[in-house]
């Protein structure tokens, strides 16, 4: 699995960043997780406002730092 | 198309249908000036048609989301209706007395842009009202 956090580098992202790496170590999954501030590649992925989630490249969330229970459902769905 | 972060306020999504007629270039030209005068950020519709999940979600995600289409066929609503997109902000260009000229000039009246402008930002208000 991968996960990318999409965003330039603000602290949201970095929260963001921090949500996704402690879900991931909590629940155990073999999972990649990249952190992308490089505009092209988050425009190519149509990311209107940031920080935004990407699993396994689907877009999960775009424009807000989300909940451990979503990233869980995410991880886990 | 850009990533803001951080910002303090959420940026306006701006969606024209930018269809094959005057009507629909007017959509086209009203979102161009809007993004231009930093009004809010026009978005790509196609990639919302398209079913792309980073531009579906966008939209999902977007408070405030202005939709202009040219003419009372509505592909910009059926677009985001099908997406399950909630239509807040909607102006149908024909609807401001704009009449659609199916020809193969694609005429724009500056004028007629700015109606279209004025109308968009009319519709948010009112949404922000209601």
């Amino acid at each position: 699995m991968e996960i990318k956090v999409l965003g330039p580098g603000c602290p949201k992202c970095h929260e963001t960043e921090k949500l996704v790496r402690e879900v991931v170590a909590e629940k155990g999954v073999d999972a990649r997780v990249v952190k992308v501030s490089d505009f092209q590649e988050i425009a190519r992925m149509g990311v209107f406002s940031t920080p935004a989630v990407a699993v396994d490249g689907v877009v999960k969330c775009v424009g807000k730092v989300p909940a451990k229970a979503e990233i869980a459902a995410w991880i886990n769905g | 198309m850009t990533a803001t972060c951080c910002s303090k306020e959420k940026d306006i999504m701006i969606l024209a249908c930018s269809g094959g007629s005057n009507v629909g270039q007017l959509t086209n030209q009203a979102a161009v000036e809007l993004t231009r005068e930093g009004y809010g950020k026009m978005f790509c519709l196609a990639g919302i048609g398209g079913g792309l999940s980073g531009f579906v979600k966008s939209a999902q995600d977007t408070p405030q989301v202005m939709v202009l289409d040219g003419c009372q066929v509505g592909c910009a609503k059926a677009i985001l209706e099908r997406e399950g997109i909630p239509l807040k902000h909607h102006v149908i260009v024909t609807d401001l007395g704009i009449e659609k000229v199916k020809d193969r000039r694609l005429d724009m009246d500056p004028a007629d842009v700015a109606k279209v402008m004025n109308a968009g930002k009319s519709a948010m208000d009112a949404g922000a009202q209601a």
